[in-house]
């Protein structure tokens, strides 16, 4: 139990938590929607992710960014970055629910088999780019793990005793923040935000009401593509690195977030995402990181027993009873 | 497929197997059983094309017939918390892993548990639990984890069981490559003992030896045949029908007397304890354990041969494990390509056929009204 | 309590004792306060939303009194889980019939029997302890197993097994629901439905069945079979508590009834009593009696 080195960097520790949490929330999001409306556990999810950081990986090289290149490439190179990798990710969701969900619903097929189509639809994807494209291209796709240039170069902007805060760190965190501000403005705001919600509380009356249920769902599993995307973008500018499996641990954290700040609400997966982070550097500092993973899926135990329904509650119709 | 599915119909061999007197089926079992057994000698063409150690650098023939069958015993394990109690449990592979490392850690002089034991009694130097103790001990130890982790967990709702279980699978592989004092962390434990039996007069070898990879495929399939059995008791009893009550409607069987929170903790201890003994068996034929045997995937698969066999069917279950563990052995050559066939095939045969191979029939027929009624929702609109 | 009636018919079996349940604001029970005597059957009626379910629920468990008790038997009962009401001895139909759809008519009444039997999961999966003495009926069929039966016993999972099945074929035949026995009960018509789950109430061996609004849906004339079965019910030793909305069936039935409106007792009496009573006309009158 290393108490000594947990108080003496507690700031820096904190911070470097709340950036992991940040990544979390952003996957957590794409999860939480999808449970929202079809209580439906989206376990492809984690390679929509993955296609995100690899479609930054493309966008890098389509223009030619390097670390060493010039500012205006690596402005143009960045832009592309983030509209791309939301995109691509965002595609990768929509056909997923086109292709596998969609003949499911149809024949109202139990949750079960939901749960091994999308492990179904998760090894497809992974193995598309771990061998598939491998077979044909080469490397850099395969199964080994791959860096990305970091454009953006690691510096200090916040250097007080008690606390140092790098600038990719804040680009993440504000990054983070200000995507799920505007999700859940969306949501609550707009004409399709309100279908969204309706479809979510009853689906039969909603579509009596009119609302097209195949567009709601087909619109919730663009928008939690997107914000995989953007939290792949983030993840690769502040790891620099992709892997055909990435996926598969972030996915498995992002859920535990969003059960963990209540499935289906949308602010509780950036509060279960933060905590999520926030516990896991702690806990890899006071014990040693191989322990990280247990202390995630106990504190997500504790609070289900305690909070069945996790910490703020799950209601994505706010007034679901 | 529609042709070929309505040519299965017309054999119709549920019913026929059903309504056929007792010594037609004992006879048509005996039949089976022969060749199940006669299998690892299997030489005759064509049908020894079904071998997979034809091509050079194939799988040794036996040790695949092993794994089929103790794969067989995870499906039969499984599909008794799945298919029969209807609780999704995603961590099964950690029950799995809890019974090889539990022989291990006993039975085998190396580990750091026996050596705890023997500096502390002062006993001799290489003492080890003997096999046959080891049985027990890894069937009460994965008894109560399944206690230990159904008691919490059974009373929340199925998707957070998911996750929970999940954790669950995550967490024993982590302490097992972790904690290094108990397990060896990554290094794993060897000299895993193996069941006992006359040593060969000549070579000295055990009677369970990689060589005569039979030996452990017939043992394996006599503790199948074994664990069916018994299954099959609790199924057509008043436990079978509890668990059925409960996944019906958990509500109005509670009303009836039946406590679902008895019978579903049943079930995981059950499938637990069956869980323990495919992992156990495993170790012992590996006779290495190591915690990359236990990864997260492996539970995935576990669930998958559940469901694509057909959820809630004792034959589905142990004709999905066959699928599942046969052809990526049999088509090795395809080997870098395997995960991703497997995951086009899930994809279809979830997409083309929910219901499984072998559907339980009163599953495929839930999964019938359920297709008619978003049929009827969806001409209504 | 008044009156007269104390002393008319036997000891009481359940005692609802000045019961107050409040949902946040609302206060769907107020001060209701009645007894159900052994032997009898007791109506239970109001119009729609008077309290009658969630009477009806608290007694069963679902819901804990905010203040009062529920007494069954002497024992204290708010607040228990459901299958140790059901050991006590309360059974319940549902309003919204909910049987096994899966499981045949004979399986879902085969549940209701096993709360009262005593085979372990372990019994159930060796099949040999402990074993015990059964008539000759039960004995297998097969003449070595027979022997062998004779000498040593049966398990006890054989013998209840045995006698579960045959308890619940007569209680098939009982409500008229032998001759579908083993067709699935999510396709046997809809008055097959509603008997299947008094049988399956039954077969928990209960000293209280109580039916929630079993006739709903039924025309005039299985309304009067209903009513015949009802009494057969009482007749096998059974107290019957039934929740009615239709108050030609529970006058024709009932031996007393309690009359709720808006969470309160407002009468208690004999049939004909009650029926005269000003204060259940006004709750009636205007209330469209949608079962005639």
């Amino acid at each position: 139990m290393n108490f000594h080195e947990l108080f003496a960097h507690f700031g820096d520790i904190t911070v470097d938590g709340l950036t992991k949490g940040s990544i979390y929330a952003l996957v957590a999001l794409g999860y939480t929607l999808v449970y929202g409306v079809l209580k439906l556990i989206n376990f492809a999810h984690s390679e929509v992710f993955m296609v995100g950081t690899w479609t930054v990986l493309g966008a890098y090289s389509l223009v030619g960014a390097d670390e060493g290149s010039g500012v205006g490439i690596l402005i143009i190179a960045t832009v592309l970055g983030f509209l791309l990798a939301p995109l691509a990710s965002a595609g990768t969701a929509l056909a997923v629910e086109r292709i596998a969900y969609r003949p499911l619903r149809r024949k109202n097929a139990p949750p079960l088999i939901f749960l091994i189509t999308a492990i179904g639809c998760s090894l497809v994807l992974t193995e598309t780019f771990g061998q598939a494209l491998h077979a044909i291209f080469g490397p850099p796709f395969g199964r080994a793990a791959v860096s990305i240039p970091s454009l953006i170069p690691e510096k200090e902007w916040v250097n007080l005793s008690w606390i140092a805060i790098s600038n990719t760190q804040i680009l993440v965190i504000v990054a983070a923040i200000v995507m799920m501000v505007a999700l859940d403005a969306f949501v609550n705001r707009s004409r399709l935000g309100r279908g969204v919600r309706a479809v979510a509380q009853d689906p039969d009356t909603a579509a009596l009401m009119g609302v097209n249920q195949d567009r709601v769902i087909m619109l919730i599993f663009v928008l939690g593509g997107a914000m995989a995307g953007i939290a792949a973008m983030l993840y690769t500018i502040r790891y620099d690195i992709t892997k055909f499996d990435i996926g598969f641990l972030i996915g498995v954290k992002a859920f535990t977030a969003a059960v963990l700040g209540g499935i289906g609400n949308l602010r509780g997966a950036l509060v279960g995402g933060l905590v999520l982070g926030v516990v896991e550097v702690y806990s890899s500092t006071l014990f040693s990181s191989n322990w990280e993973d247990v202390t995630a899926f106990v504190v997500l135990v504790l609070v289900l027993m305690f909070r069945p329904t996790g910490i703020l509650g799950e209601s994505l119709a706010k007034a679901r009873a | 497929m529609p042709e070929i599915s309505e040519l299965w119909k017309s054999v119709n061999l549920r019913e026929r197997w059903e309504t056929a007197p007792t010594w037609v089926r004992m006879i048509v079992s005996g039949i089976l059983l022969a060749i199940a057994i006669y299998l690892p000698f299997l030489n005759v063409l064509p049908f020894a094309y079904i071998r997979t150690d034809l091509s050079t650098g194939g799988s040794d023939w036996s040790g695949v017939l092993t794994t089929i069958v103790i794969y067989m015993i995870v499906a039969t394990g499984l599909n008794v918390v799945i298919g029969m109690a209807g609780l999704l449990d995603l961590g099964y592979v950690g029950f799995y892993a809890i019974g090889a490392y539990s022989l291990a850690l006993f039975g085998s002089p190396d580990s750091p548990v026996t050596h705890w034991f023997a500096d502390k009694f002062g006993l001799s130097e290489g003492w080890s639990v003997p096999f046959v103790a080891c049985v027990p001990i890894a069937i009460a130890i994965a008894l109560a984890a399944g206690v230990v982790l159904g008691a919490p967990t059974l009373r929340l709702r199925g998707d957070y069981l998911a996750i929970v279980t999940m954790g669950f699978g995550e967490i024993i592989r982590i302490i097992s490559r972790n904690a290094n004092g108990l397990t060896n962390g990554p290094n794993g434990i060897t000299n895993v003992p193996t069941p006992p039996g006359p040593k060969d007069p000549d070579t000295g070898q055990p009677f369970f030896n990689p060589i005569d990879g039979y030996r452990w495929y017939w043992l394996c399939l006599a503790v199948l045949i074994l664990l069916i059995w018994l299954v099959r008791r609790l199924e057509y009893s008043r436990v079978g029908r509890s668990w059925l009550a409960i996944r019906e409607d958990e509500d109005a069987a509670a009303v009836m007397g039946v406590s679902g929170f008895k019978y579903k903790l049943w079930a995981f201890a059950i499938g637990a304890a069956v869980g323990a003994i495919a992992g156990l068996l495993f170790g012992s034929k590996q006779t290495f354990v190591e915690p990359t045997g236990f990864a997260l995937n492996l539970s995935f698969l576990f669930v998958a041969m559940v469901v694509i066999g057909g959820s809630g069917n004792m034959v589905g279950a142990l004709f999905g494990a066959f699928l599942i563990t046969y052809l990526p052995e049999r088509f090795r050559g395809l080997s870098d390509w395997r995960p991703f066939c497997f995951g086009v095939a899930l994809v279809l045969v979830m997409i083309l056929r929910p219901q499984g191979l072998i559907p339980n029939r009163r599953r495929a027929r839930e999964l019938e009204d359920r297709r008619l009624e978003a049929e009827e929702v969806a001409t209504d609109d | 309590m008044t009156d007269t009636l104390e002393s008319q018919a036997g000891e009481v079996l359940l005692e609802v004792d000045h019961v107050t349940l409040r949902f946040g604001g609302v206060v769907a029970l107020n001060d209701v306060d009645f007894h159900i005597k052994k032997g009898e059957i007791l109506g239970l009626i109001g119009p729609n939303g008077a309290g009658k379910t969630t009477c009806f629920n608290a007694m069963t468990g679902v819901y804990r009194p905010t203040e009062g008790e529920i007494r069954f038997d002497g024992q204290q009962i708010s607040g228990r889980k459901p299958h140790h009401i059901t050991a006590l001895g309360i059974a319940r139909t549902f309003q919204n019939i909910r049987l096994f759809p899966e499981m045949t008519a004979l399986e879902n009444v085969m549940v209701g029997t096993d709360a009262r039997h005593k085979t372990s999961v372990l019994g159930a999966l060796f099949k040999v302890w402990p074993r015990v003495r059964v008539d000759d009926v039960d004995l297998p069929r097969n003449r070595v197993k027979r022997a062998f039966s004779q000498t040593f016993g049966v398990s006890r999972h054989y013998a209840e097994e045995r006698a579960g099945r045959r308890v619940a074929m007569g209680l098939l035949r009982f409500v008229g629901v032998a001759d579908r026995a083993n067709e699935l009960a999510k396709n046997l018509p809809y008055g097959y439905q509603r008997r299947l789950e008094i049988a399956r109430a039954m077969a928990t061996e209960p000293k209280l069945l109580c039916l929630d609004e079993p006739a709903a849906g039924f025309n005039p004339a299985e309304k009067e079979e209903l009513m015949g079965l009802i009494r057969k019910i009482r007749d096998r030793g059974l107290t019957v508590l039934l929740i009615e909305h239709d108050m030609r069936l529970v006058m024709g039935v009932t031996d007393r009834i309690v009359v709720l409106e808006f969470g309160t007792k407002i009468a208690d009496g004999v049939p004909s009593e009650v029926a005269r009573n000003p204060k259940v006309i006004a709750a009636y009158l205007g209330e469209p009696d949608d079962a005639a």
